[in-house]
């Protein structure tokens, strides 16, 4: 009878502790910031190498600055098609204060560097091979668009998908103005 | 003699693993490597980068590498989570070991059952040997074999 009771008891605390296990790890999942309805969550921070220079760029580097954070990958069609849009408000913005950075992920870096080279991309660009960065921001699919005030804030609503002329420089003067 | 048999045996098992490491064919490998945008198998998948790796693949089954240079050219693009096996070291280790800890401990509380339980059998095989036959039983027994010989 008692080893019986044992038994059970062993079994109770084995399932208990998977259970304990699952919850722990839901609990702990990592949804990303929450935008929207006025929210200014602070950007989550990234160090990643870059893909047009030597070295690593970090976002916590552009404080100051107001930062377009582009998510895409080589093989995203609808990157290959906003990535010019991207490059000419790199061009009409970058002397009032606003750096554009792409943020490679889930690619070869190679496809990347090839993908910056073919489209004349002057803006930063960075390689997340893994897609740590994801996470942290949320980002559910390639391209996404953020914007980051002075203060490194996150403003504004996420933009899912192509980003067209209008949303961009909307997205960029709330920002700057933030 | 019988060492002698067991080394051909171990060859003959290892024979067919060194040939796929060194010559990997891309469905192997399929099954392996993970899609880092659908979180399933290549196998499964026929998302745009699950066909790049693919063709990754190919080209470096091509070149002669072997299965693990593959593995470690991908994990240096995408990070580990592109195996679909966890690594042997740290944390991940106990996916490894735990389920052979189960079947272990499993196996023990089956044996420990069964032990128990044909002890029990065994115990009331015997009690019933010993007691004796109930003096109202007996006597309808005989009177039904009485009336059965009449």
């Amino acid at each position: 009878m008692t080893v019986k009771h044992g038994l059970q008891a062993v079994t109770v605390a084995v399932v208990a502790g998977l259970l304990g296990l699952l919850i722990w790890k839901v609990a702990h999942q990592e949804k990303g910031v929450k935008l929207g309805a006025g929210r200014t969550p602070p950007a989550p921070q990234f160090a990643l190498s870059r893909l047009d220079a030597p070295g690593k760029l970090a976002l916590a580097s552009l404080r100051g600055k107001v930062v377009v954070l582009n998510f895409w990958a080589s093989w995203c069609v609808p990157c290959k098609s906003e990535a010019p849009r991207l490059e000419a408000a790199w061009q009409r913005y970058r002397d009032k204060g606003v750096v554009i950075v792409g943020v490679d992920a889930q690619d070869f870096s190679g496809d990347a560097k090839h993908f910056v080279q073919k489209y004349e991309l002057t803006y930063p660009n960075v390689h997340d091979g893994p897609g740590d960065v994801l996470p942290k921001y949320g980002v559910t699919g390639f391209p996404e668009t953020y914007f980051v005030d002075r203060r490194g804030r996150l403003v504004g609503d996420r933009v899912a998908g192509e980003i067209t002329a209008a949303k961009l420089t909307a997205g960029i003067q709330h920002a700057l103005q933030s | 003699m019988r060492l002698a048999a067991l080394l051909l045996l171990a060859l003959v098992l290892a024979a067919p693993a060194a040939a796929s490491e060194q010559h990997p064919t891309l469905g192997e490998l399929e099954g392996e490597v993970m899609c880092p945008t659908c979180k399933t198998t290549l196998d499964q998948s026929s998302a745009p980068i699950a066909n790049r790796i693919r063709r990754f693949i190919t080209t470096r089954i091509a070149a002669g590498d072997t299965r693990s240079e593959i593995k470690q050219k991908l994990v240096a693009q995408f990070g580990p989570a592109i195996l679909a096996e966890p690594s042997r070291h740290g944390f991940n280790l106990l996916a490894w070991v735990l389920p052979f800890v189960a079947i272990g401990l499993g196996a023990a509380v089956l044996a420990w059952l069964v032990w128990r339980w044909s002890r029990r059998r065994e115990a009331a095989s015997a009690a019933a040997a010993d007691s004796p036959i109930d003096p109202e039983l007996e006597r309808r027994v005989d009177d039904e074999l009485a009336r059965f010989d009449a």
